[in-house]
């Protein structure tokens, strides 16, 4: 990787700069949503369906109401006198924010106690008596889409069956010709099962609302705190100047705090109707059972290939199980977010995606957990159905991918799905990533392994990524479109506040992004203050999530220190009684050129900004930036996982995972490894252990933390991280974005693993999670 | 998470703690480590009128041996247990694999024996290995086989106005050994199947003494008596080992669930009964 190019003590891009936020986290000092209280504050605690599908024969809260405490008891009816009772969602469809008609899952709401103190809301739910009348719940979106199949949105005007959406794209008689061509079709059909993005901190919102003003203060766990402000001026008709969200320290995020929950509307109506800050937390099992899940696709893929392993088209079929409501986070555009980055890393022609979503008994909420918009089943896909190609074509897996990569010279590189990559080196992403595991030996001792009957398997993913959302022609959600903006003023004395339209959940963005302040200008990094979440004190943005912060935040970022450089630069030269155009600035020394003695620091131009300006310049040294970026950028990396298998158990170890990653420049190499490792153990996660299932009677399966598993230090197996470093050609500074990488990339690598364990069996599929009963039934299947 | 209403009395003897029992009656609950019965308020599956803190009474928190057993009192911690050095073969290799280290650090051996709690550790290694729980009540201090304690799910012969106060362990004299086998989806989680085994061995070699017991595999704990009976008197070997795993996989009724299927459960006890068989004879024959 390049070296710094600036001094440790300024910290600019390339060092491993401490986290500013860990000292008040770590001391306990920072401020979380549950941490906030403010006088007079009430409780809300929501009444939610025991059943998965149920019409609503009446709602009696007058013992609720009589508790002691209670201040109201808010119902379906009562949010309907104000036009709340449904709400729009991300994706175009409705949600009911409290059920008027019908439950539609387990764990929609359904009422709200307003009470004094959340033990007096907690019991007074037990008061509010429903009259259910049980409907047949719809549990899988195949069930679902059977003809007869009960119609979950009957309120839905022009919806006569359970079909959410339907999309395609790709060239279909392009791919139709692939597939004659071929020397064979290669199918998988797996299912990404449901997952959950399982923030530690769940979610939560703290409605002040003046009944004087109108002024609503929103303290709420957004990933997206402008964004939310105009939904809520929209959806709630409140004047947008009124409304200021704050979304204080937020304790992960995912994805999972991306949506608007019914309990966010019903708070701060009930803020608004009584005139005093209402306080609503979720519990676990309410962030479990009702926020926004991930995944939960059926996908079948065709690989059209030659007998020498050559890829010529790919056709994917996909079913997707929406829950109850199509509340999708997404660009408006793409209906099955950018799934259609499913052609990865392979230069082949062609390519046709079919999918369609379908209602289901389930709580409703597609979000992209750690994921930039359904990347990662697709990623999974192309990666499990290369692999399996490989065993049909009997070549190695390795040698397959080898044989189809898009090669370095090849970029910029044009998908069969029309994405544009940026930029590239995936043979030396791979090659390097195999020489470091041994990959030859490694194949040596599996063969020597197999004849004592021992299982050992290596897994190969080489992902490629799609983030950066998004380029203003393309990309929008719910119609705002998806730049993002920074904010940048230096100080009379030298250092700067930096004001950032996205919101760090964990990200690190108060130390990387200074560091971009701090690599244009030289201003130390820790003498830049970076803000963030507070509406009214930062500029507009989309916010934080598809690893866009860095692509486009911090882009505008870089954009506007050099906005500042410049300005710097015609101060400098005033000082130095210099032309403009010799004014050379490194590390925050500006220079005359050919003169190095002749020099000010950056700390002596701010001051002069404000003290000492050329002629006919205005005073003051800030300037604000919204960055509408000119493409995606494109990311990738090479994974590889060893395991090993007790033939006897179907109890997999993994034994190496050696995961190569490539995100262009990197800014802070400590805090990207932080997050590549936390990445890789949510994608272990998924393909060991994490999955959200429900019984035929739609009963949600993990809904607590004794169900729903989070790996701990203790299963996470132990990484080895290398990099690479192709820049973006179109960021400011090279950088790509990693938030999400090992998530997308790292679940197909151990699932691979397995499989390749059990390959000469002729085992080809094991569904995620990769159980070890899945995998013990699948030997018992093969012998 | 808010639990609902209570009382709470905190005991400073065993007196005031078995009196304020009979005063609570039926939703009178004692409270030691809590790790089950705190996380069960919190999601209001329990509802106890009254809880019973016996966490500051004295003289209750002493791990030891004493006339060839190991004592356990009530406060005695799982995190103790794993520290002790007068624990032995299958009680020593049970202990790490308890829940985590914080329900270590906080949780009771005695709690979760009287919590029965099917899927839980203790009863299983204590129905191997052998041992007398202590139950104190208003009429005095009594000795339950643990055989006989163990009465169903979350059911045990406790008398309503008693208080488990310690735990009587036998030591072996001769050669022994034990272990705890334990599949578990991580750590932390309930076992998906757990095998507890003890055997002591003669002079001669041959198994003098056998212990089996299998958990979350029934809706209680189990003795598996015909593979036991089936051990004693024989000389260790795969073969025995391989049978008397087969008799255990018998025993075993699980169901299918979201931790796997019952058939796969059922090969898990199998397997592991003969590696927990085969590395409980290695453990005795190195003593």
């Amino acid at each position: 990787m390049a070296a710094p190019t600036t001094p440790a003590e300024i910290g600019g891009i390339g060092h491993s700069v401490q986290r500013k936020e860990d000292a008040r986290l770590i001391e306990g000092q920072g401020n979380f949503l549950d941490d906030i209280d403010l006088p007079g504050t009430l409780h809300m605690a929501i009444l939610r369906s025991p059943l998965a599908h149920a019409r609503i024969n009446g709602i009696d809260s007058s013992a609720a109401t009589a508790i002691d405490g209670v201040l109201a008891v808010v119902t379906g009816d009562l949010m309907d006198q104000h036009g709340l009772a449904w709400m729009p969602t991300l994706s175009g469809d409705t949600q009911a924010v409290l059920a008027t008609d019908k439950v539609r899952y387990q764990g929609q709401e359904v009422a709200a106690v307003i009470a004094t103190d959340p033990y007096i809301a907690t019991d007074a739910l037990e008061h509010i008596e429903v009259d259910y009348e049980e409907l047949p719940p719809i549990t899988t979106p195949q069930q679902s889409l059977e003809e007869g199949a009960a119609l979950i949105r009957d309120e839905k005007e022009g919806q006569t069956d359970n079909l959410a959406y339907t999309w395609e794209t790709g060239d279909q008689g392009a791919t139709e010709e692939a597939f004659a061509q071929a020397d064979r079709v290669v199918t998988l059909e797996t299912h990404y099962p449901r997952s959950h993005p399982a923030p530690l901190e769940t979610c939560g919102i703290l409605a002040d609302v003046n009944s004087v003003t109108g002024q609503a203060t929103i303290y709420m766990t957004s990933q997206a705190p402008h964004a939310h402000r105009t939904l809520f001026a929209m959806v709630a008709g409140l004047p947008e100047q009124n409304i200021r969200i704050v979304s204080p320290d937020i304790g992960g995020g995912f994805g999972n705090k991306v949506p608007i929950y019914p309990g966010y509307v019903v708070a701060t109506a009930a803020s608004l109707l009584i005139g005093q800050p209402v306080k609503w937390v979720e519990s676990r099992t309410e962030n479990l059972i009702s926020t926004g899940f991930a995944r939960d696709y059926y996908m079948k893929g065709e690989l059209a290939v030659t007998d020498e392993g050559r890829i010529l088209g790919l056709r994917v079929d996909m079913l997707s199980d929406q829950g109850a409501f199509y509340s999708d986070a997404q660009p408006t555009q793409f209906r099955a977010g950018l799934f259609h980055v499913v052609t990865g890393s392979y230069d082949f022609p062609a390519a046709h995606i079919n999918c369609k979503g379908a209602f289901t008994n389930k709580a409703p909420g597609g979000v992209a957990y750690r994921c930039s918009f359904r990347i990662t089943e697709a990623s999974y896909l192309i990666e499990r159905l290369v692999q399996t190609a490989a065993y049909e074509v009997g070549i190695d897996p390795a040698e397959m991918r080898l044989k189809n990569f898009i090669q370095p010279e090849q970029f910029p590189y044009e998908t069969a799905t029309g994405f544009v990559y940026d930029s590239g080196d995936y043979p030396t992403a791979l090659r390097t990533a195999m020489d470091e595991v041994g990959y030859e030996d490694l194949r040596r001792e599996q063969a020597e392994a197999r004849a004592e009957g021992q299982l050992i398997g290596i897994g190969i993913a080489h992902f490629t990524e799609a983030v950066g959302a998004g380029p203003s022609r393309t990309y929008d959600i719910a119609g705002l479109k998806m730049i993002d903006s920074a904010e940048l003023r230096v100080h009379p004395t030298g250092k700067a506040i930096l004001k950032l339209g996205v919101k760090t959940q964990g990200q690190g963005h108060e130390t990387t992004f200074a560091q971009i302040v701090a690599e244009v200008l030289g201003i130390p990094a820790n003498d830049i203050k970076v803000e963030h979440g507070d509406t009214d004190h930062t500029p507009y943005g989309l916010g934080t999530y598809a690893s866009r912060s860095t692509p486009v935040g911090g882009a505008a970022t870089a954009v506007v220190a050099r906005k500042l450089a410049e300005k710097s630069k015609k101060i400098a030269a005033h000082l130095l009684e210099a032309a403009d155009e010799d004014i050379e600035l490194a590390s925050g020394v500006f220079s005359v050129a050919g003169s190095p003695d002749r020099s000010v620091t950056i700390q002596d131009v701010a001051l002069a900004a404000y003290t000492n300006l050329p002629e006919g310049m205005e005073y003051g040294l800030e300037d604000v930036t919204y960055y509408d970026p000119p493409n995606l950028t494109y990311p990738y990396g090479s994974y590889i996982v060893v395991v090993e298998v007790d033939p006897d158990t179907g109890v997999w170890e993994v034994q190496r995972m050696v995961a190569l990653d490539d995100c262009g420049v990197r800014i802070n190499p400590m805090i990207v490894e932080g997050q590549i490792c936390g990445g890789l153990t949510e994608g272990f996660a998924m393909s060991a252990m994490q999955w959200i299932t429900f019984d035929d009677d739609g009963n949600c399966i993990g809904a607590n933390f004794m169900d729903y598993l989070v790996p701990t230090a203790w299963e996470t197996p132990r990484f080895e991280l290398l990099a690479t470093e192709v820049p973006s050609p179109h960021h400011p500074i090279g950088a790509k974005g990693v938030g999400e990488s090992a998530t997308v990339g790292s679940p197909a690598a151990f699932v691979n693993a397995v499989i390749d364990a059990l390959a000469h069996l002729g085992v080809r599929n094991i569904d995620m999670p990769v159980l070890p009963d899945r995998v013990w039934a699948a030997i018992d299947a093969a012998s | 998470m808010f639990p609902s209403r209570f009382d709470l009395v905190v005991a400073q003897s065993v007196g005031e703690a078995v009196e304020a029992k009979a005063d609570a009656g039926e939703g009178g609950r004692f409270l030691a480590g809590g790790q089950s019965l705190i996380p069960m308020m919190k999601m209001r599956v329990a509802f106890p009128e009254t809880l019973i803190d016996i966490n500051r009474i004295a003289g209750l928190d002493a791990i030891e041996r004493a006339n060839g057993h190991l004592q356990v009192g009530a406060l005695v911690r799982h995190a103790d247990v794993v520290a002790s050095d007068a624990t032995f073969g299958a009680i020593a290799a049970a202990a790490p694999w308890v829940a985590d280290p914080l329900v270590r650090n906080r949780g009771t051996m005695c709690g979760s024996v009287a919590h029965c709690d099917p899927e839980g550790d203790w009863n299983s290694v204590l129905l191997a290995t052998g041992a007398d729980v202590l139950a104190q009540g208003p009429n005095g201090e009594r000795s339950i086989p643990i055989a006989d304690f163990v009465d169903g799910a979350f059911t045990s012969t406790l008398g309503e106005d008693e208080l488990v106060v310690g735990l009587r362990i036998p030591v072996p004299s001769g050669r022994s050994g034990g272990a705890y086998l334990k599949l578990e989806r991580k750590v932390g989680d309930y076992a998906t199947v757990a095998v507890a085994c003890h055997l002591e061995l003669d002079d001669s070699g041959a198994i003098s003494a056998a212990g089996l017991a299998l958990t979350s595999v029934n809706p209680i704990n189990t003795k598996v008596a015909d593979a036991e009976a089936l051990l004693v008197g024989q000389q260790p070997s795969d073969e025995l080992f391989a049978e008397a795993a087969e008799l255990a996989a018998t025993a075993a009724e699980p169901r299918d669930d979201v931790r796997g299927t019952a058939a796969w459960k059922r090969q898990v006890v199998r397997t592991y009964t003969k590696r927990g068989l085969a590395a409980a004879v290695q453990q005795a024959e190195g003593s």
